[in-house]
């Protein structure tokens, strides 16, 4: 009966190309059923608000009566913290940073996302799309967040003019000792890297993150240094009281803090110093066992939504997702995806997004040796703690 | 002993002292209950019932509340029974590895909180149980344990064992000598112990934070992440205050139970 | 001739109590089989499948620990490092000051309380002593923390004397919260013990001819060692564990903060050979605490 054969063929072609889920990545669902109640994350504190700090600001609500899923969340303190968590099996999704990225796809803790069950990927930036820190030969491991950079919180009644570098935190900062602020993470020390490469040419350092024996030796000490004058902070609660009471006048920070605090009236401001700063692109990561993962792809597909993305990253004080969602922040915020460069692929260019140091330096030559991500966390405990 | 006069005025003077510094920080956080700024800088700003209102409001608190009650009282009961089964087994037989008993039973309260919770949770883990609020009760009741024991041994000792003989002479077997002379003559050591565990269950944050799974809050862990959050931390010291004004009924009543049998002494 | 008229038989309840009573050794075993299983299986063998992972190896860029994988990096990292020495060393330090500080603090309150005081105020003394402890320990900290803060209470009542307070970063701060948070533990136990001295023996002794300083060196004293030693056990090994004080008040950071900021990074082995330490300091603690008769104290 040849006139049935050729669309038999056809049909069970199409069949076929349904069942092997052309389009998704192995080890990721092909089609998402009902919620399963519940959803646990680990997140940044502040990136899934449920109107508790302030009624205007929630996208937990809506989503679990719109889902069924309810959230419960924990704050991860930094990456290392959020690697270790989410590698408790415990949890379904995190918000994690570059530096963890890389570090749970390798261990297998994540699993690559099926993008086609998220019809708000399809909006997103496409400099946030497939970037290394968040996919591995173009297979992606998640959905972006936000991106945003370090920046230099200052008091204005001591400074009343912006600095215009990070001297004040290094070089000067003895001139304010015991008020210089600093987020307490192995991370910062890429921070010090960073000045270094202003400051210290010869030492050749092209990535931060990647540091061979004789760089970060040179960061090391530039951090000890500091540490006699140095405060640090390990929540944002922490550095608001802290500037708040005027004990500190000068630090690294998030937009978030300089935000609470302008909203209490207090006399700080931001900046970000000409030689750039190390930064954050954040993406969101399902585990590979996760006990809720319909629940886990409606809220990526939820916080990729132009209100959600826009009410996100205003509160937290970053750049949103999409162009969408820079018109809806529009509203919230005239004038904030000028003022976090959402578009501004050029100004990315100038912050170095966390990422995880690398005993092999990420690179392709096999002679060159970089600490890595132990040996950043056991040096951060002699400079805090010794 | 009569101590001259300046030796108890002096004590008076420094018990006086000792008073106020046992209690500037609760007066401390009183006054910011009430102080309407978000940031708590000094002096405060202000007085406002705001954040009590908040307090009442929110329903994660209350949620939080009813955990750690459930998580209290289970850990208390569990604690009860075997502290008492030890105190018992110790104080009615000699038997080599007495002492060792005891020294078993203070090591969870002695051996610090963070290598316990470390300990607990890298078990759950490794065994594959699932966090939740019976891996926090077990936990709690772990080093909640030796302070039944303490409480019930030392109330055995006191007790004479006349009652239970008589009782065993006029033909009662050992249930119901234990229910009718024993237990109720331990109630007051129960009560005391079971008060205390109970207390240290329901302000228990380091242990907990280590075997509570992601969807547990006991009051301890809401507070370890409010004062985390800059906009809830007002609120942390509004609950603060409302427990420890609420905890001076139990207070009250372990003092009167415990004092039945102080006073007795002298 | 009388007859006996055998009454009902005995119940299952009964019987089983009798031949219980003819079994001690059984009725101890049955006693202390739950307990001890308790402690055993649940404490016991967490702490040891902890030590265990001390010596077990990790692979630093996937985070996860391999099981089995025998090393000692752990310990070789905790010897070569400086910081390691230091931190154990203030912890420590502080620990034993803080322990003589609630001593002296402790004892003369606890002797107003139990040889002083009228009963009412007694009654009164206690409960007020009892009452801090129902308080939030991590709210105590943090309202220290808002007192010593810069520019906050401690300062606004140094400045006018010209004094600059400690701010946050120094390891006073921890020194000065720590001995308020165990406070009340030294003092009940001292209190208890001190109550326990018999007014027949102080009455003996200035009988003999003794003052009231010889007899409060001689008699009191000694009678009141076992419940200062068992007030100890608490402030020694409480402040030797804790991590919430230091890392809320200052910038120095102890055991404890090590411990801690290990296992949250997924560092098991580490923090779990340093917990070694801690471990081997108290048990010799206590054992030394029985020994002088602190455990009838606690």
């Amino acid at each position: 009966m040849r006139t049935l054969r050729v669309p038999a063929i056809l049909v069970t072609f199409g069949l076929l190309a349904a069942a092997c889920g052309v389009g998704a990545p192995a080890g990721a669902p092909t089609s998402l059923g009902d919620g399963e109640g519940e959803l646990n994350l680990i997140i940044w504190a502040g990136y899934a608000e449920r109107g508790e700090n302030d009624p205007a600001f929630d996208w937990v609500t809506p989503f679990e009566e719109e889902t069924g899923c309810q959230v419960n969340t924990t704050d991860m303190t930094d990456s290392p913290n959020g690697v270790s968590l989410m590698q408790t099996g415990e949890y379904d999704g995190i918000s994690a940073s570059g530096d963890a990225t890389l570090r749970l796809i390798a261990s297998g803790t994540v699993a690559p996302v099926n993008v086609d069950l998220i019809p708000n990927y399809a909006d997103v930036f496409e400099g946030l799309k497939n970037q290394a820190h968040n996919s591995v030969d173009g297979v992606p491991y998640g959905v972006p967040h936000g991106r945003g950079a370090n920046l230099l919180m200052y008091n204005t009644n001591v400074f009343p003019e912006a600095p215009t570098s990070w001297a004040g935190v290094w070089e000067d900062a003895a001139a304010n000792s015991g008020a210089v602020s600093i987020y307490n993470s192995s991370i910062y020390i890429a921070d010090a890297a960073l000045h270094l490469m202003e400051t210290d040419p010869d030492l050749g350092i092209t990535d931060p993150y990647q540091l061979n024996e004789e760089q970060f030796n040179a960061a090391i000490d530039l951090l000890e240094a500091q540490s006699e004058h140095a405060v640090y902070w390990g929540t944002a609660a922490e550095q608001i009281q802290s500037f708040a009471s005027e004990e500190t006048v000068i630090g690294t920070t998030w937009q978030y803090q300089a935000n609470v605090l302008v909203g209490e009236g207090e006399p700080v401001a931001v900046t970000l110093p000409e030689e750039g700063s190390t930064g954050w692109s954040d993406t969101w990561m399902i585990h590979a066992d996760a006990a809720h993962p319909n629940c886990m792809y409606m809220w990526m597909n939820h916080i990729l939504s132009p209100d959600v993305s826009a009410a996100a990253t205003v509160w937290f004080g970053e750049a949103p997702t999409s162009q969408a969602a820079c018109d809806a922040a529009e509203e919230l915020s005239p004038g904030h995806c000028e003022t976090f460069h959402a578009t501004d692929e050029e100004y990315f260019s100038n912050v170095w997004y966390w990422s995880t140091p690398q005993a092999d330096c990420a690179d392709d030559d096999d002679a060159t040796t970089c600490k890595d991500v132990d040996a950043w966390i056991e040096a951060w405990t002699a400079i805090v703690g010794g | 002993m009569a101590e001259s006069l300046w030796v108890r005025i002096g004590l008076r003077a420094f018990t006086f002292v000792v008073l106020t510094f046992l209690y500037l920080p609760l007066v401390v956080l009183a006054v910011y209950a009430f102080n309407p700024s978000r940031t708590l800088a000094w002096p405060p700003t202000g007085l406002t019932l705001h954040w009590f209102i908040e307090a009442a409001g929110n329903p994660r608190i209350v949620e939080a509340f009813w955990t750690s009650i459930v998580a209290g009282v289970g850990a208390t009961a569990i604690a009860l029974v075997l502290g008492t089964l030890a105190a018992l087994g110790v104080q009615r037989f000699a038997f080599f590895g007495r002492e060792t008993i005891s020294f078993l039973l203070v090591l969870p309260i002695a051996l610090p909180g963070v290598v316990t919770g470390v300990a607990l949770s890298t078990t759950f883990r490794t065994i594959g149980i699932e966090f939740g609020l019976m891996t926090v009760i077990v936990g709690h009741a772990t080093f909640c344990v030796v302070i039944a024991y303490n409480n019930v041994l030392a109330r055995l000792r006191r007790m004479p064992r006349s009652a239970e003989e008589a009782s065993s002479d006029l033909g009662a077997d050992t249930w119901r000598t234990f229910r009718r002379i024993t237990l109720p003559g331990m109630r007051t050591a129960l009560l005391s112990g079971g008060l205390l565990a109970f207390a240290l269950s329901f302000d228990e944050v380091i242990v907990t934070n280590f075997t509570a799974g992601p969807g547990t809050e006991t009051i301890p862990l809401w507070i370890l992440g409010a004062i985390q959050r800059p906009n809830e931390l007002p609120v942390v010291n509004v609950v603060a205050l409302v427990l420890v004004l609420l905890s001076v009924i139990p207070v009250y009543l372990a003092q009167r139970i415990g004092g039945e049998t102080a006073t007795v002494k002298r | 001739m009388t007859t006996k008229v055998a009454g009902p038989p005995p119940s299952r309840p009964r019987r089983l109590a009798t031949w219980l009573h003819a079994r001690p050794r059984l009725q101890l075993r049955l006693l202390l089989l739950g307990p001890l299983a308790w402690i055993g299986l649940a404490y016991l063998g967490s702490l040891l499948i902890l030590l265990l992972n001390g010596f077990w190896a990790k692979d630093a860029f996937s985070g996860r620990v391999i099981p089995f994988d025998w090393s000692l990096d752990a310990f070789a990292s905790l010897l070569g490092g400086e910081a390691y020495r230091t931190i154990a060393v203030r912890t420590i330090a502080v620990a034993v000051l803080v322990t003589l500080t609630d001593v002296l603090l402790a004892f003369p309150i606890a002797y107003y309380m139990a040889r002083v005081a009228s009963p009412r105020t007694r009654a009164f003394l206690v409960v007020a002593v009892l009452m801090p402890l129902w308080a939030s320990y991590l709210v105590k900290i943090y309202s220290w923390r808002t007192i010593l803060q810069g520019n906050g209470l401690l300062d606004s009542v140094l400045a006018p004397l010209g004094i600059d307070g400690p701010g946050l970063t120094a390891v006073v701060n921890s020194w000065l919260v720590l001995s308020y948070l165990w406070l009340p533990y030294m003092i009940l136990p001292i209190y208890a013990g001190l109550e326990r001295i018999p007014a027949s023996l102080l009455e003996a002794s200035s009988d003999l001819g003794a003052r009231s300083g010889t007899t409060f060196r001689r008699v009191v004293l000694p009678l009141a060692l076992p419940a200062v030693v068992a007030g100890s056990i608490f402030t020694f090994s409480l402040t030797l564990g804790d991590y919430i004080t230091p890392s809320l008040v200052s910038n120095t950071k102890f055991i404890g903060n090590v411990i801690y900021d290990n296992s949250s990074l997924g560092n098991i082995p580490l923090a779990a050979a340093y917990s070694l330490l801690p471990i081997v300091i108290i048990v010799a603690y206590l054992l030394i605490a029985r020994r002088l008769g602190a455990f009838e104290s606690l």
